[in-house]
């Protein structure tokens, strides 16, 4: 199953519900469209919901990260919501858990933007 | 024993990525490996063959990955060829170093490692052979 990804606004928050495997090839390249076109739009609060991700490699995890240092350095914040078990394992055992702010509430990681 | 072995010859593209996931997987579950198993030897071979298909080969359409999968009654040996100039595994930075953790790169062998219980590889200038074991535990074991 290939990846989808969908944007909604709440409270100045986007939130990205991204759904499928985030891979080499396709996955991937979807997310880091997905980031370029929101940064150029000038949204800098985005929120990641990995909740129907359901696999991810390490290109996948590389793409997380990249994400996460495009939007940093723009001045914005990236977060992530609703992590799977394989993805919060793969997450830990890379140490990027800690990285991450990790929220497990839509409603109060759309409040922890502000 | 019952000792069961397939080998494939495939191209260098993002498809032979798929099939060799897809192949562990169907391969692990014949060998009797629990759900969580074979997730994790399908993702050590799906980034083996990344290896082997973007590092090793460089997505050359004249070179081949090779991948070869033997069960014996208590393990899943699976070997992973690929044709290039064979890797150099002084230069494999550790991507849980603080100075690594934000690089978008670098974790495959690390994940392989982690997820199998032997990793043997070995380069050499006609390209690298990466070795990855996992031992059935449990009934399974037995047949």
């Amino acid at each position: 199953m290939s990846m989808k990804s969908s944007t909604r606004q709440v409270d100045g928050v986007t939130i990205v519900d991204l759904s499928g495997r985030i891979t080499l090839g396709e996955g991937s390249i979807i997310l880091r469209d997905t980031i370029r076109d929101l940064i150029g739009k000038g949204n800098k609060k985005i929120l990641l919901n990995l909740g129907d991700v359901n696999y991810i490699d390490s290109s996948g995890i590389g793409e997380l990260v990249s994400a996460f240092t495009t939007v940093r350095n723009q001045g914005g914040d990236l977060k992530l919501l609703n992590l799977t078990k394989k993805v919060h394992d793969l997450l830990q055992i890379t140490k990027l858990y800690t990285v991450f702010d990790v929220k497990e509430d839509e409603a109060a990681a759309v409040k922890s933007f502000s | 024993m019952s000792r069961n072995r397939v080998s494939f010859t495939l191209d260098s593209t993002l498809d032979t990525v798929n099939s060799a996931e897809a192949t562990a997987s169907e391969m692990a579950t014949q060998a009797g490996f629990a759900d969580e198993d074979v997730m994790k030897i399908a993702m050590a071979v799906r980034e083996a063959a990344v290896n082997a298909v973007l590092h090793g080969n460089a997505y050359d359409p004249g070179k081949k990955v090779t991948l070869d999968f033997e069960r014996t009654g208590s393990e899943l040996v699976i070997r992973i060829r690929d044709q290039g100039k064979g890797i150099d595994l002084k230069n494999i930075p550790d991507p849980l170093a603080p100075e690594n953790l934000l690089k978008t790169s670098g974790r495959g062998i690390f994940l392989i490692r982690s997820f199998m219980d032997e990793v043997e590889i070995n380069p050499s200038t006609a390209g690298t052979e990466i070795k990855l074991v996992k031992h059935v535990h449990g009934p399974a074991a037995g047949g």
